[in-house]
């Protein structure tokens, strides 16, 4: 029993981070039907920049976090502006093998100026640094700010998206982008903002991270970055309590393989739920198929 | 208000508007009908911007619009019920609606123009809070006309606003429309039904493989052998 909480915790845990990058895959889809495969390196790039502003600049967590976002945001819409919009009325699979050249550009420019060497996170003081034991369940205060962080941002995302007129707009592009066009909204700078929230998001979880394993490198993305598209698939992709949920799925499905069965097994089991679902319910868990009235 | 001077679009190689033009003053209600494939749709989608002319001129009270983007001809007064009711389906009513009048900033005024829109469409108002994917068809359609109206259009342009619906449902939106009309909207509208549309027309255009082949009054139309032939039924 005390072992089931314990990873139900780490579950938890490594399910924000997943949750945080799952949405921003989710959201990028939901509005131009695109795999951004960069957006993984968005968030290493974050990782980046909050380890920059913890060591060299000696800021705090917040601070850190805070410009780590800004930067993720402004790299993200970058990227978006050069090279996704001029191919708006590309073919998908275009679209698709640009984004993984970017993904690569981000990947080794970084390796290029930051080396490739792994790179750790200084440690967390005060009361951050601490420990709670619950008998024999352990939990960090890291894993509590992981969680609160996230659960703050999940929230501030959901109030721009459901109430502000920026959160409408996105909805109508994602939904009917002529329509939307027709109601006077500005459909490219919709989908820039998207990229900007998703690269938010995507630049808390890289510097979350850093804090949770201490440990970052330039390619740190690769394969966080592909379960976290799983946990977009498994919500259902383009919805964005489906990667919220779906990340918190992949996160448990993760530690408890590792927990329970064998370490070298997790990334396995996560891409076999990948087959399992686009053999069973492609549309995802909260997907729909979606019907046409007449 | 709105003159449209030789327009030409092309999709790729194929050449789908060949020198349209029209004209629509104040007030009127025009209707351009046509044959599946003439154009009709695409002539509706290039004045409000959401496909670009090879070439020619649109008009709008005289400033030249022809190459401002949809947003900034929605801010000068054109309002488009697209094809279909393209409604956004997983948003509510209400959302759909507020979505009209997404370019307003005049609070107060959008309270009263949802209220004048629920007045006139009573059925939006008890369903505002469901999704208008579970709407049926006409009310869809009810929804997506009193999206456009608000924006507070000055010429509104509809776009096959009865396909699919029961005939006493098209009888209802024509009502809807004649009652825009009457109180200040000026209408463009597309229309397979052309016997409906030509009897409340002030003026018609008929279209056909891309080129306006015929236009006059409501009625000369309606008298016109050719259209009886072609499109009434004998």
């Amino acid at each position: 029993m005390e072992q089931f909480l314990q990873q139900v915790i780490n579950g938890i845990s490594l399910g924000s981070i997943y949750a945080l990058v799952a949405l921003g895959y989710t959201m990028v889809y939901g509005i131009i039907n695109l795999i951004n495969f960069a957006h993984c390196d968005i968030y290493m790039i974050g990782a980046y920049v909050g380890y920059y502003c913890m060591t060299f600049l000696g800021l705090g967590v917040f601070a850190s976090l805070v410009i780590s976002m800004a930067a993720c945001v402004v790299i993200g819409v970058a990227i978006e502006k050069i090279a996704y919009k001029p191919l708006r009325n590309s073919p998908r699979i275009t679209v698709l093998i640009t984004a993984i050249g970017v993904s690569l550009f981000l990947e080794y420019v970084t390796m290029f100026f930051m080396k490739a060497n792994v790179r750790s996170y200084p440690p967390l003081t005060g009361i951050l640094a601490e420990n709670i034991n619950l008998g024999s369940i352990f939990i960090s205060m890291k894993q509590i700010l992981i969680v609160v962080i996230t659960i703050v941002l999940v929230v501030l995302l959901q109030i721009i998206v459901r109430h502000t007129k920026l959160g409408k707009a996105m909805r109508a592009v994602s939904l009917d982008k002529d329509a939307a066009e027709l109601m006077g909204i500005n459909v490219n700078n919709t989908i820039s903002f998207t990229f900007a929230l998703g690269s938010a998001l995507a630049g808390a979880a890289g510097v979350l991270v850093g804090i949770y394993y201490n440990s970052i490198n330039p390619l740190m993305g690769v394969i966080p970055g592909l379960k976290a598209f799983v946990a977009a698939v498994f919500g259902g992709i383009g919805l964005i309590p489906g990667a919220f949920i779906g990340g918190y799925f992949i996160g448990a499905v993760e530690v408890f393989v590792a927990g329970y069965g064998n370490s070298m097994y997790r990334d396995a089991v996560v891409f076999a739920i990948l087959i399992v679902i686009l053999i069973v319910k492609p549309a995802g868990l909260l997907g729909k198929n979606t019907r046409e009235k007449v | 208000m709105l003159e449209i001077k030789d327009i030409n679009v092309h999709f790729g190689g194929i050449h789908a508007l060949k020198g349209i033009s029209m004209t629509v003053q104040r007030g009127e209600i025009v209707t351009l009908i046509g044959a599946n494939g003439a154009g009709k749709t695409t002539t509706l989608r290039t004045i409000s911007g959401l496909k670009k002319s090879t070439s020619g001129q649109i008009l709008l009270d005289g400033t030249d619009i022809t190459n401002l983007s949809a947003q900034e001809r929605v801010k000068r007064g054109i309002s488009h019920v697209p094809e279909g009711r393209r409604v956004f389906p997983a948003m509510t009513v209400l959302e759909n609606l507020e979505l009209g009048a997404f370019l307003r900033r005049d609070k107060a005024n959008i309270a009263a123009d949802l209220k004048m829109v629920y007045e006139r469409f009573p059925i939006l108002a008890d369903r505002k809070k469901q999704l208008a994917g579970t709407l049926s068809g006409g009310e869809q359609q009810m929804l997506a006309i009193g999206r456009a109206l608000m924006s507070r259009p000055d010429i509104l342009f509809l776009d096959e606003p009865s396909m699919g619906l029961a005939p006493l449902l098209v009888q209802e939106i024509f009502n809807i429309i004649l009652d825009i009309n009457n109180a200040g909207t000026t209408i463009l509208l597309v229309e397979q039904n052309a016997s409906m549309a030509l009897k409340i027309a002030h003026k018609a255009y008929v279209m056909e493989t891309g080129s306006i082949v015929l236009s006059g009054t409501g009625e000369e139309l309606m008298q016109s052998d050719g259209i009886k032939k072609a499109y009434l039924g004998g």
